[in-house]
């Protein structure tokens, strides 16, 4: 049934194709995302296919990320912090206008950040506000933002797609046209088809490359697959189907693009629920996980095996897989040491990418090997985050967690990990509050350690960035430092 | 009692071939209970893709489980929820079709066949696909949801059927004998309809595993690691392009298993009911 629609997918896809003439000195692009964003404001839900759409492309920041995952000056030329720490002074670029024709200026900062750090708030990354005290207009070109301690990662977190600065004159509709200052203006939005942006031809900085560009959303992997062979779209930089990757290697009109990505795909566990609350419990599911047979398996050998939940190519990182190596004996030796000599029935509950229902049936053999069994149930996004990330209930569930460096979200006990530990969050206070690099590292290696060693959730694999592109596509970034699928540089060679 | 010769055999053939493909499969899920080549859950990633060899008759999927035994293990979970589907129509339709012609032309006869036609009116697929989505995806709400669309079908037919009988001079005699229109039901007109649900079930027992297919494709029927021909097919749609037989197994199994009821089906019906033996299309 499904498969007679594809095909006709297909067919409809090439006569499109076809219509098209194939002529040279292309410049527009037309690029699939797994997932429609609910709306278009990144500074107000958590949902990643937001900042794909807008970051960068759209909205920028004091500072932004680069494709290598450094930060730089985005809307802030420059800046001077205050000996003691405390004290941010930005130098804001002049001459930038927001899409409707209005300056950038100070105020619009002042209130970006007043908005985001507001008790009402709606912002999904309110920590990375929490230390700011004061904004203050210095000038009009000149803000100044007070901390309440000094804050090692405060440039860091600018740079965030939730940290964007958004005008006051254009905040009643942002979720469906947001304006914002980047070099790609929002221009038309089908629901359940596609996003559409134009080159913003008054960009402050060097203008982008490409006239236009379409955001298409294709969930389901076989389209996705009918879609890219049509030539129906032009790039997915987040492929659903890892099965298809080598055929397009194998075809000389296709680029496979494979990068790193924040993603931390973990076994999350509830640490609140019975059987689960028992640190034997989730070191004895730790070692009954083969991680190699995951990858291999759910994502056909692409992704690193982690043992903490850290990226493995941020310099920080200590490699902790030791510490939960696949040995079922132990597993069922420790079961036996909790109580559970004859196991016991979990929940494990799987949102919808290949990873996790792939990883999810897995991993149900793999604990079944050692005596515990799963009821494995299959949710969609919407009732994921409903019943398990908000109402947390679930045992055990499977996810990766793309945003960078979030290893601070360990130390929010209401977190749907449920993990409450003193000494974790009080060192998460201390890295807060810790500005030398040296320093920094030292901590984040101690919170992998105490996370790991506390088998918090089973900690899988590093999800790899699977992307697949026309051959002549240039400038898509290979690597996911954060959500963003920025056209800015991208060009056909 | 004719002679067995080549053309009675001929007049058969749909029952006979019908029968063996129905066979062929209830034995796999029948010896499923017993033995199967591999254990149908074991996951074996080093193995994975195989094509049909001598250790894997069928080959293996992409967790390197062997298809053979899921193949046979999904029949049982086939069956199962079409049997009891189809159990539910028979056990509830059939006293409301026997009920409603009883009562023929009064309320409650209006009743059950005006609700019939609402629950008729409905798309079965999306409707199963509403109550599944609504109560949680799993075999026991395929069941249910299968099951209530199978009640209008017995209803009716056993209505129609009924009607007809209670026009007989032999009913007339039972009911001069003093018998209640309950007991006549029950005695005389359910022993006459009785043909034709045989040949209905075995017909709606093949909707069924088209229904439970369906449902587990979408993924709202068995879940896993409960092996499911319909499951198994959605899992293969990526994997199509370089291992086919992913793809090609279970939907061959699909396919003959409902060919093989609807001809036994058929055939019975031509045995029951020799009027419409020519008229078929």
């Amino acid at each position: 049934m499904n498969l007679f629609k594809s095909k006709l997918a297909t067919l409809s896809a090439l006569a499109l194709a076809a219509s098209i003439s194939s002529a040279s000195a292309k410049d527009t692009i037309t690029v699939a995302m797994q997932l429609e964003p609910p709306h278009l404001d990144p500074t107000s839900a958590a949902a990643g296919a937001i900042d794909n759409v807008v970051y960068s492309n759209i909205f920028e920041g004091l500072t932004r990320f680069m494709a290598d995952g450094s930060v730089v000056p985005g809307l802030a030329e420059s800046w001077s912090i205050s000996s003691d720490g405390l004290s941010y002074t930005f130098n804001l670029r002049k001459g930038v206008k927001f899409h409707d024709g209005t300056d950038m200026d100070a105020n619009d900062v002042k209130f970006s950040l007043d908005r985001a750090r507001a008790e009402d708030s709606t912002n999904a990354q309110k920590g990375l506000f929490k230390g700011i005290e004061s904004v203050s207009v210095a000038g009009s070109h000149t803000v100044e933002v007070k901390l309440s301690a000094p804050n090692g990662k405060f440039l860091f977190n600018m740079a965030w797609g939730d940290a964007v600065i958004v005008a006051p004159e254009s905040i009643e509709n942002i979720k469906t046209t947001p304006i914002g200052t980047g070099a790609f203006k929002f221009a038309n939005w089908v629901q359940g088809d596609k996003i559409d942006i134009t080159r913003n031809d008054n960009y402050w900085g060097t203008p982008a490359i490409l006239s236009a560009a379409t955001f298409k959303f294709i969930s389901d992997p076989t389209a996705a697959f009918a879609a890219m062979m049509a030539e129906d779209v032009d790039a997915f930089p987040g492929y659903p189907a890892p099965e298809n990757l080598a055929q397009f290697d194998a075809d000389s009109r296709f680029q496979v693009i494979i990068g790193s990505t924040e993603g931390e795909t973990i076994l999350s566990t509830n640490n609140k629920a019975e059987h689960l609350n028992n640190v034997k419990v989730r070191q004895a599911i730790a070692h009954a996980i083969n991680r190699q047979a995951i990858v291999d398996g759910a994502m056909f050998g692409y992704g690193t095996p982690i043992g903490t939940h850290f990226a493995p190519h941020n310099p920080a990182y200590v490699d902790l897989t030791g510490n939960s190596n696949y040995d079922p004996d132990k597993a069922k030796a420790l079961l036996a040491e909790a109580g559970y000599p004859n196991g016991f029935t979990t929940t494990l509950k799987l949102p919808p990418p290949s990873y996790a229902r792939r990883g999810g049936e897995i991993i149900a053999a793999q604990l079944r090997a050692v005596g515990i069994e799963t009821e494995i149930s299959n949710l969609e996004w919407a009732q994921w985050l409903e019943q398990v990330f908000r109402g947390k209930d679930y045992g055990l569930t499977i996810v990766s967690h793309t945003e960078p460096m979030d290893i601070g979200i360990y130390a929010n006990p209401d977190y749907y990990f449920q993990y409450d530990n003193k000494v974790f969050q009080d060192l998460m206070e201390e890295l807060n509050n810790t500005t030398d690099p040296a320093g920094r590292t030292k901590l984040l290696q101690q919170a992998q350690r105490i996370i790991s060693e506390d088998y918090v959730n089973g900690y899988l694999f590093q999800l790899a960035k699977l992307g697949v592109a026309k051959a002549e596509i240039m400038g898509l970034w290979p690597n996911s430092p954060t959500q963003a699928i920025d056209l800015t540089n991208v060009h056909w060679h | 009692m004719e002679k067995v010769s080549i053309a009675t055999i001929g007049k058969y053939r749909n029952l006979i071939i019908g029968s063996m493909l129905s066979l062929l499969f209830l034995s796999a899920a029948l010896i499923s209970f017993l033995w199967t080549p591999f254990d149908v859950t074991e996951i074996d990633i080093t193995n994975k893709l195989k094509t049909p060899d001598q250790i894997y008759w069928l080959g293996t999927d992409h967790f390197g489980r062997d298809i053979l035994s899921m193949i046979m293990v999904g029949a049982r979970t086939s069956i199962a929820v079409a049997l009891v589907a189809v159990g539910i129509g028979i056990v509830i339709g059939t006293p409301l079709g026997l009920l409603s012609a009883s009562r023929k032309g009064g309320w409650i006869d209006e009743f059950i066949m005006r609700g019939n036609d609402l629950v008729f009116a409905f798309p079965s697929l999306v409707i199963a696909i509403l109550i599944t989505a609504v109560f949680g995806a799993g075999a026991l709400n395929a069941i249910i949801a299968i099951g209530i669309f199978n009640i209008p079908v017995f209803a009716r037919i056993t209505r129609g059927a009924a009607l007809s009988i209670w026009e007989k001079e032999f009913i007339l005699a039972a009911r001069v004998a003093g018998k209640s229109t309950t007991r006549i039901s029950y005695e005389h007109i359910l022993p006459n309809v009785m043909n034709l649900l045989i040949v209905q079930g075995t017909i709606q027992f093949s909707l069924g595993i088209l229904a439970e297919a369906g449902l587990s494709y979408v993924g709202l029927g068995a879940q896993p690691p409960m092996p499911s021909w319909g499951r198994m097919l959605a899992d293969a749609q990526t994997m199509v392009s370089f291992a086919p037989h992913l793809a090609l197994i279970p939907g061959t199994a699909i396919i003959l298993t409902v060919l093989g009821l609807n001809l036994m089906g058929d055939g019975m019906r031509d045995i029951f009911d020799p009027k419409l033996r020519n008229t078929r299309a």
